[in-house]
């Protein structure tokens, strides 16, 4: 089974730690979500899982492999990622940018073959894009594109799959949709699954594990109805909020003073 | 489907486009001769005016725009940037400038001009991937801005180059039409080291297709899709290099055919380089054929450089660009 493993990983932006001795391990079959505040480290950690940021000690390994002896095809073989930031100036069409999900699986002179266009085929049927397959994908709302965006991890086929706020974009019912999908895949496929999310009742209600993040730690990490407790939650997001307990447990507001 | 009559319709109109080349000159020349005159056929007057310099100019023309059109497609790609390409990134005055430094030290080994043009394209090419960069996040403006400190930085030395070199002097007026764009004096061995080196790169083009594709939308999102970015970044930047090197030693700076040509393009063959690519060559080749033509008939019988016509045509084309880029991206 698919194993994707930080030990005591420390990465960081030129002088700036953002993330310090983070030891995660995550296996195929569970949704994990990843909480915290803003600028807690949420998206270095999908960073340094994805490769794209070496950690300055420590290691990340794929399956007991280090990352940093594998290319950037190798890791797009087996690692997707759904960024947070995704525009182009550029009319691709939604079947085209799922279509860069083959990239790294393209033959020597980068044409697309037959399993090429079965697996963009049906990242499409998965989240429902046939009918705008043809539509730039600028054109798009804000839903619309994150599914074409999903999609097009999808097409990489790969083991694992990392999403930066996949639902910051979505209303209440495709946030759901999309969650519940990744729960699906996660289980029937077996793949490594870790979205960073805003939303605590979200990923409480969803996710099969929780791992909370704040300035630069990784502070808890566990099934929901573990890590969401009334002390974790206030000492890393604020004294406004409580905790319901419950399996799963919710978050909300305090009313008042 | 659509893309193929695209290139149907292009190879057609790069097909007119020679024919036109050919026909239309200083001295008026029936249709039949020119043919004749083709296969050696005829008083050996028009032999000469046909096949020594109507046709090399043309097939040279053809070159420069399809050598620039790609260049400018692999920018545009590269640096995300619709208004990008070999003119407006200082990456043909680098190239005019190596070129004219190795007239200025009077170095006379062959092709040693087109060395020099290479080499102050791959210089200038990398200051503009370097400067766009600088910041994280390549910027429209960033890119542009840079392209016009590097044209000016450059214009400064090839004048003090012309100024102080007797090298030049004796061939200044030659100097400067070829600074200026022209593609008037063609040796048939010169143009057929251009049209391999041009040819080459444009299929190298080609196959950096997929990975051009995945950095439109960012060098991260390029590198999670497998891409290695800078590997990648390399090979696109000698390759336009090379391209614009290629083009400026042949015909002078020609500005703004790297910059129209894929813009106007990729509405009909979409935004994937595997199309875009071929097309821009066709069309670039086309649209420099015409422009050469214009150039040789607007003051007939005296002749413009043929930038002259591309910028005129191509500068306002560029404002349009920047002011639609601008309003939807608020640049």
């Amino acid at each position: 089974m698919t194993s994707l493993i930080a030990r005591s990983a420390t990465a960081g932006y030129g002088q700036r730690v953002a993330l310090r001795d983070a030891d995660i391990e995550l296996t195929g079959g569970e949704l994990v979500a990843v909480i915290g505040p803003n600028g807690a480290g949420k998206s270095t950690l999908v960073r340094v899982l994805a490769g794209l940021l070496r950690p300055r000690s420590g290691a990340v390994t794929l399956d007991g492999v280090d990352l940093r002896a594998l290319d950037r095809g190798r890791i797009a073989r087996r690692i997707a990622v759904v960024p947070q930031v995704f525009d182009t100036l550029f009319p691709f069409s939604v079947r085209e940018v799922v279509g860069l999900g083959r990239t790294a699986r393209l033959g020597l002179l980068g044409r697309a073959g037959e399993a090429d266009r079965v697996a963009v085929r049906r990242a499409m049927g998965e989240l429902d894009l046939g009918a705008l397959a043809s539509r730039p994908i600028d054109a798009l709302s804000g839903g619309e594109r994150q599914r074409a965006l999903l999609a097009m991890a999808l097409a990489q086929e790969a083991d694992v799959l990392l999403l930066d706020e996949p639902t910051a974009h979505l209303d209440p019912a495709h946030q759901q949709d999309t969650l519940a999908l990744l729960r699906r895949l996660a289980a029937e496929r077996q793949l490594v699954v870790m979205a960073v999310l805003h939303d605590l009742n979200l990923a409480s209600a969803l996710a099969s594990r929780i791992v909370v993040v704040a300035e630069g730690r990784i502070r808890g990490d566990g099934p929901p109805s573990r890590v969401l407790n009334d002390e974790l939650v206030r000492s890393v997001f604020g004294p406004r909020l409580v905790v319901l307990p419950g399996d799963p447990p919710f978050v909300l507001p305090r009313v008042g003073s | 489907m659509r893309v193929t009559l695209v290139f149907g319709v292009l190879l057609v109109v790069l097909a007119a486009s020679v024919v036109v080349g050919v026909l239309i000159g200083a001295v008026a020349i029936a249709p039949g001769e020119i043919f004749g005159a083709l296969f050696g056929n005829g008083d050996a007057t028009t032999i000469a005016i046909v096949r020594d310099l109507r046709l090399p100019r043309v097939i040279g023309a053809a070159l420069v725009g399809g050598a620039l059109a790609v260049a400018g497609t692999l920018l545009q790609g590269l640096l995300r940037n619709p208004l990008a390409d070999p003119y407006v990134t200082g990456t043909s005055a680098g190239a005019s400038l190596g070129a004219v430094a190795t007239i200025a030290l009077g170095v006379t080994t062959p092709f040693i001009l087109p060395l020099g043009a290479f080499a102050g394209a791959i210089v200038a090419v990398s200051l503009t991937w370097r400067l766009a960069a600088l910041g994280g996040r390549t910027t429209v403006l960033s890119v542009l801005l840079g392209g016009v400190v590097l044209t000016s930085f450059a214009g400064a030395l090839l004048t003090f180059l012309i100024v102080a070199s007797d090298r030049v002097v004796p061939r200044l007026r030659a100097v400067i039409g070829w600074l200026l764009g022209g593609v008037s004096v063609l040796d048939s061995a010169e143009l057929i080291v251009a049209a391999v080196v041009i040819g080459a790169g444009a299929l190298l083009a080609i196959g950096l297709a997929p990975r051009l594709d995945a950095f439109a939308f960012g060098e991260e999102t390029a590198a999670t899709l497998g891409v290695d970015v800078d590997r990648t970044a390399t090979v696109v930047l000698v390759t336009t290099a090379v391209l614009t090197a290629a083009a400026v030693a042949l015909g002078g700076v020609v500005g703004f055919v790297g910059l129209v040509v894929p813009h106007a393009l990729r509405p009909f063959v979409g935004a994937p380089h595997r199309g875009l690519v071929p097309a821009a060559f066709l069309a670039g080749a086309a649209t420099l054929v015409l422009a050469d033509v214009g150039a040789r008939s607007v003051l007939a019988p005296s002749e413009l450089p043929v930038g002259v016509i591309t910028g005129a045509v191509g500068g306002p084309f560029f404002l349009a660009v920047l002011i639609r880029e601008q309003r939807r991206m608020r640049v």
